[in-house]
């Protein structure tokens, strides 16, 4: 680069010769050196700013187009990602604990009118009437003509219903997809089940919620997308299910019953194999509640859950197993059982006025079921033990079974729990607790001693509960209950080679404003089986039971509930996959082996 | 020289240009294929559901017991009673002829008991 030299010789001699300063020619050109150097490097970043303002502009201009483009454009599945993920139904499916089908949904057209659109309205509610009886053929005209634009007409239709509407041509008659819920069993485990609706209801989809049961209790499990499609596993048995019921309602007929409840459940987890509560209903057309009466009336009500009764002499076993393991009593000591027996102003009487007294064994006070005898073992352990006895066995408690029914189905009892609350629960009065409630209690009796919380779901492998009773004192517990079956007020429970033990309970019905009545009773029947080894228990309660095959209507449990519960056991045993015990006859055993 | 790189490098585009025009109406093809895939496979599980409801429904114990009960003459099926479950010494085998060594299998015995357990 050539650069104009700061003192060029010509210019200085001249300027000297002018006598001028020749310093001041040097300023000058130094100065026009600077400005043309500050000129070029001020293009130079000109130059930069624009590159990098460009730059920035296309960038922040892509940006904005996308975000335009995303906002404006229709949202759209990405096509090219071939996802392994499933297809899957809104609401998942309910099995019992075998994999058979309890709930599942179906695909089916709701029917929705856009009024506008309607040709001949006059036509169309006239045939749809006639597709539809329960339509009234003046009010859907009154709807086409009125001010609607819009009406659902059916919120389901089978195949046959929609080609019919088809037929009828109207182009304002339209057809929604729709997932409905279909319980394919029908009236078996209805209350279990509970039921499903329609939720919020569009054109294109409609939400399925559950209303009452499991259902409604799983309704977010059963909705839940993240689960794929995963079936909520019961731990209710088909087979003995439908088994139980029609025991149930046959024994129900038979013995004139208002109603009846059976529970079955597995002694050592807990699980419900099978809860029956009659009468039932249909969950695929699931009856709206009264209004009015009694709701314990209504076929939705579920005895076994939330019809909280007192269960009467069940009760004894409780008194007496807590008496042993106490170390107050042992299975052969004499108790005084001298009946009546006078406590303050209260008389406590044993059934029929009868006198089992002076003295009877413990054994006896439960085979006999001497209300006398358990009052006197129940005063011997005190107001305070009891009840934290019966609260340890959850007696006082809603039962934590998964429905959205049982919080509601509270144990009643007398806040005070003085001393005669003592006397009358011993032998189950005065307080009242749902069948649930005693299965539960058997089974944490009589299992072996340890607490088993009841449950619908199905359980692999349920670790022990806490301890309750000692394992003695529950075989012994056992043993008396089978004596009771063997020898005392439950013969007809007797059924060959499950070894049942159990109790019966009779207890008076509440009168709606006080009092008792004569012949209304609750019957309860709670077993065991087999109670060499307990597998099973087995609650069976009538509601206004009576046996009417002799003159006199007999009331007791041991005529109504028992072999109702006997013949229950006889058909669902076998189906459990129980061997019948079978008494030895010293045969040598063929023992299978392998070659 | 420079010509002939220029002609060459005129048909790699075009080559090129015809293969992606190619490639992305495969592409649109195979994403067709996909969703009819996808659309068969949720038309697919649709009907396996509603064929599963049928089963269901069709196997529900209330009807069983209905075609047990119509078809008695028939199959003579009856509830399970604890009865029916035995045990391996209850069975009796069958009898094999040639049992006894020696007596060939022409042997007969009449009037045979079938025996298990001790002697007497």
């Amino acid at each position: 680069m050539i650069r104009a030299p700061l003192r060029p010789l010509a210019r200085i001699l001249r300027a000297r010769e002018a006598g001028e300063n020749p310093d001041a020619i040097e300023a000058e050109n130094l100065r026009l050196r600077h400005e043309n150097m500050r000129d070029a490097s001020r293009l130079q970043a000109e130059g930069r700013l624009l590159v990098l303002s460009v730059f920035f502009f296309c960038a922040f201009a892509l940006v904005g187009a996308r975000m335009g483009l995303l906002a404006a454009s229709e949202a759209e599945e990405p096509r090219a990602q071939a996802s392994g993920a499933a297809i899957v139904a809104q609401r998942a499916d309910i099995t019992d604990r075998n994999g058979r089908i309890l709930a599942t949904n179906m695909y089916t057209y709701s029917l929705y009118a856009q009024v506008p659109d309607m040709v001949d309205k006059p036509k169309a509610a006239r045939e749809l009437a006639l597709i539809f009886p329960d339509l009234n053929e003046q009010k859907l005209l009154e709807d086409f003509t009125g001010k609607r634009k819009f009406l659902w007409i059916r919120r389901v239709l089978s195949p046959e219903q929609k080609q019919a509407v088809h037929d009828i041509g109207d182009p304002g008659l339209l057809f929604g997809p729709r997932e409905m819920r279909l319980y394919p069993n029908g009236k078996l485990a209805a209350h279990i089940l509970g039921g499903a609706t329609f939720g919020r209801e569009g054109v294109h989809s409609a939400e399925v919620i559950g209303v009452a049961g499991v259902e409604k209790a799983f309704d977010d499990f059963l909705r839940d997308p993240a689960n794929g499609g995963k079936p909520l596993q019961l731990s209710i048995d088909l087979t003995v299910q439908s088994a139980l019921r029609q025991v149930l309602y046959g024994g129900m007929k038979l013995m004139n019953a208002k109603g009846a409840a059976a529970v079955l459940m597995n002694i050592h987890t807990g699980e419900i194999i099978s809860m029956v509560s009659l009468p039932d209903f249909d969950p695929n057309d699931r009856p709206t509640p009264a209004l009015t009466g009694d709701p314990a009336d209504s076929p939705l009500f579920n005895r076994a859950v939330q019809g909280v009764y007192e269960l009467g002499s069940t009760f004894k076993i409780f008194a007496i197993a807590q008496s042993m393991e106490l170390g107050l009593n042992g299975p052969d000591t004499m108790v005084d059982a001298n009946a009546p027996m006078k406590w303050g102003k209260f008389t406590i009487r044993e059934f029929e006025n009868k006198n089992y007294g002076p003295k009877l064994s413990v054994t006896d006070v439960i085979v006999k079921s001497s209300n006398v005898g358990t009052a006197r073992i129940a005063m011997e352990i005190g107001a305070q033990r009891q009840k934290e006895f019966l609260r340890t066995l959850g007696f006082l408690e809603a039962t934590p079974v998964e429905m959205v029914e049982a919080p509601g189905a509270r144990p009643i009892f007398p806040s005070n729990w003085s001393e005669i609350t003592t006397i009358t629960a011993s032998y189950g009065h005065g307080i009242a607790a749902s069948p649930l409630h005693l299965a539960a209690g058997y089974s944490s009796l009589l299992n072996g001693g340890t607490l088993v919380t009841p449950t619908l779901l199905k359980r692999e492998n349920v670790a022990p509960g806490p301890r309750i009773v000692s394992k003695q004192v529950s075989a012994a517990a056992r043993d008396m209950l089978r004596q009771v079956v063997v020898r005392g007020t439950a013969s007809f429970g007797a059924v060959p080679g499950y070894e049942v033990g159990g109790k019966t309970g009779t207890a008076n019905k509440p009168k709606p404003n006080g009092g008792y009545y004569d012949n209304k009773n609750i019957n309860t029947f709670a077993a065991v089986f087999p109670t060499s080894e307990p597998e099973y228990t087995l609650i069976v309660t009538m509601d206004e039971a009576s046996d009417n095959s002799s003159s006199k209507p007999r009331r007791t449990a041991g005529w109504t509930a028992v072999p109702v519960a006997a013949e229950v056991i006889r058909r669902t045993a076998p189906l459990l996959g129980l061997r019948p015990i079978i008494e030895k006859v010293g045969l040598p055993e063929v023992t299978l082996t392998s070659n | 020289m420079k010509s002939v790189l220029y002609v060459l490098s005129a048909f790699a585009v075009m080559g090129l240009a015809f293969w992606a025009y190619h490639e992305n109406y495969q592409t649109q093809q195979a994403l067709k294929d996909v969703e009819q895939l996808q659309r068969e496979i949720g038309a697919r599980r649709e009907s396996l559901a509603v064929l599963r409801a049928e089963w269901a429904y069709l196997n529900r114990p209330e009807r069983l017991n209905d075609l047990v009960n119509m078809n008695f003459e028939r199959l003579g099926l009856l509830p399970l009673t604890p009865e029916q479950f035995g045990r391996v010494e209850q069975l009796s085998y069958p009898v094999t002829h040639d049992i006894i060594p020696g007596l060939g299998s022409d042997f007969d015995i009449d009037n045979s008991v079938s025996v298990q357990g001790d002697q007497p």
